[in-house]
């Protein structure tokens, strides 16, 4: 658990506070965003959690403990970390940096080695392929999964994460998003995120914050941010396409209902999100669409209406 | 002439043996009490920022004088010989060794250290870990270029008294041999090629060792 109890920070010589008087309750397991426009304070906010920035003012309280003023590099060592530039250490191995924190911690030698090798093993790197190797020898997408393994390799219950897929390119992000995702589920991260893209904070977010001018404008889950913005900035920062970007939070499986789908109806797989079954059927020509499992298994079908339904803003 | 300067070192080995083992004996305790007292001193400024500036300038202003005006200005305050003519070659060491290793551990990647502090390093673990052996490469290439420096200057330590290769070149001098002042000349020269050579390849290794600059 994460919560910011009335937290400010005005850097010196700032004519207004970089965060002000923010609370932010991220309960345990749970996945916050925080995003915004360019400055408005959700970086400063993140780097207040495990102090590197100091706050002028309020209250930080991690895993019930108020850590508002205790040692700093102490905490850090609790809470995983990983940066947009990976800011992996170009001159030790994968495994020495993976090492970092268990080191820090003193662990012994054989249960770091050992902690290491499952590191690589959870983010999808082979580690007898990439222990002895060097940051440099990696692509971008192999770095930010050892930036991951780094962060998480002394089991820490909170992680902090700034825009880490920031500098991959598109089609590398998106697996890595789904991968990640999956592992902090698993493991039960309580987790906050940096994003400046919309799409990813839907994607990766239980929560998202939308913050401006250092202040919090409204924090909800992604359905109901993008189902009743609070005012026209949410609106504007979430898009005019957010009956769309509702559609890709439901999938076919969830959508489908036992009305027949027709004989020439396109078939789609139960994971299959609203949003790309619509353009499937919109290209299609057709009314709707029959589900059916891996196993060939039909689910039942979705229609143009049973979608136009979910789209529907509902009232929160 | 090569053929007067063989004959002259034929001569004179001994001569020429104290002469250059004094050289090196001299550039060796300069260059060691310039890295003892630049390395702790960049390591001091790193941490203390505001005092860096001053400092640094200072030294800079310590690198514009003559290598000969320094010697020459030591002379009064401590006086001739071996010691005076190290304390001079220290001090015409220390700006190469202090700038680049404050700069060396200075302008480590921010987003290293960034990353090294948010996974919870003390200062001091980051400075160990992570800017000291990122900044080694830089940090040694001020180490060469003081070297080379110190072993070309202390040729000047002849004229307060300190001795080495230059006390050949001013002996030579004065009676117009011209021999010995060759043969003084050429080996300044070749010691300073040698200890260029031999600081660039500890330099290599030291890169490759740490595996980063590349």
């Amino acid at each position: 658990m994460i919560r910011l109890e009335a937290v400010s920070k005005t850097f010196p010589g700032a004519p207004r506070p970089a965060v002000d008087r923010l609370d932010l309750d991220v309960p345990d397991g749970t996945t916050c965003v925080l995003i915004g426009p360019s400055g408005c304070g959700k970086t400063t906010t993140m780097r207040i959690v495990n102090r590197l920035i100091e706050p002028s003012a309020g209250r930080i309280v991690v895993e019930g403990q108020d850590v508002t003023h205790v040692d700093a590099v102490e905490l850090r060592r609790r809470i995983g970390y990983v940066i947009q530039q990976v800011g992996l250490f170009p001159h030790m191995t994968i495994a020495q940096n993976v090492a970092t924190v268990p080191q820090l911690l003193g662990w012994p030698a054989p249960r770091i080695a050992q902690r290491v090798e499952e590191m690589l093993a959870l983010v999808g790197l082979e580690p007898a392929q990439f222990l002895d190797r060097y940051p440099r020898h990696l692509s971008g997408g192999q770095r930010q999964r050892v930036g991951v393994a780094r962060a998480l390799a002394a089991d820490p219950p909170v992680m902090l994460m700034d825009e880490p897929f920031g500098a991959v390119d598109p089609i590398v992000r998106a697996g890595l998003q789904a991968e990640l995702l999956g592992i902090l589920r698993r493991l039960a991260k309580t987790v906050i995120f940096v994003t400046h893209d919309i799409d990813e904070a839907i994607r990766m977010g239980d929560l998202v914050a939308i913050m401006k001018d250092g202040r919090l404008v409204q924090c909800a889950s992604p359905e109901a941010l993008l189902s009743a913005p609070k005012d026209s900035f949410v609106a504007d920062f979430v898009g005019a396409d957010r009956a769309l970007k509702r559609l890709t939070l439901s999938t076919a499986g969830e959508a489908a209902t036992s009305a027949p789908a027709g004989a020439s109806a396109p078939v789609v797989s139960p994971a299959t999100s609203l949003r790309d079954l619509l353009s499937l059927l919109l290209a299609a020509g057709a009314d709707a669409a029959a589900v059916v499992d891996a196993g060939g298994t039909p689910l039942g079908s979705v229609s143009l209406a049973t979608i136009r339904e979910r789209a529907a803003a509902r009232k929160a | 002439m090569l053929g007067d300067v063989l004959a002259w070192l034929g001569d004179h080995p001994q001569a020429f043996e104290t002469a250059a083992s004094r050289h090196i004996a001299l550039s060796a305790t300069a260059l060691a009490a310039a890295m003892m007292l630049a390395l702790p001193l960049a390591l001091v400024l790193v941490r203390w920022h505001r005092a860096a500036g001053p400092v640094i300038a200072s030294v800079n202003v310590l690198r514009t004088i003559p290598s000969l005006a320094l010697l020459a200005a030591a002379l009064p305050l401590v006086g001739t010989g071996f010691l005076p003519s190290v304390i001079a070659l220290t001090l015409y060491g220390l700006p190469a060794i202090l700038i680049n290793t404050h700069t060396a551990l200075r302008e480590i990647d921010a987003d290293v250290v960034e990353a090294g502090q948010g996974q919870g390093m003390t200062d001091r673990q980051v400075m160990r870990r992570i800017r000291i052996p990122l900044g080694l490469p830089v940090i040694f290439a001020g180490i060469r270029t003081a070297a080379v420096q110190i072993v070309s200057a202390a040729t000047l330590a002849a004229f307060i008294g300190g001795g080495g290769l230059g006390e050949l070149i001013t002996a030579g001098m004065g009676t117009l041999n011209i021999a010995q002042l060759v043969l003084g000349g050429l080996a300044v020269a070749a010691l300073a090629m040698a200890t260029e050579l031999l600081f660039a390849g500890l330099e290599w290794s030291v890169r490759r060792s740490t595996g980063a600059a590349a």
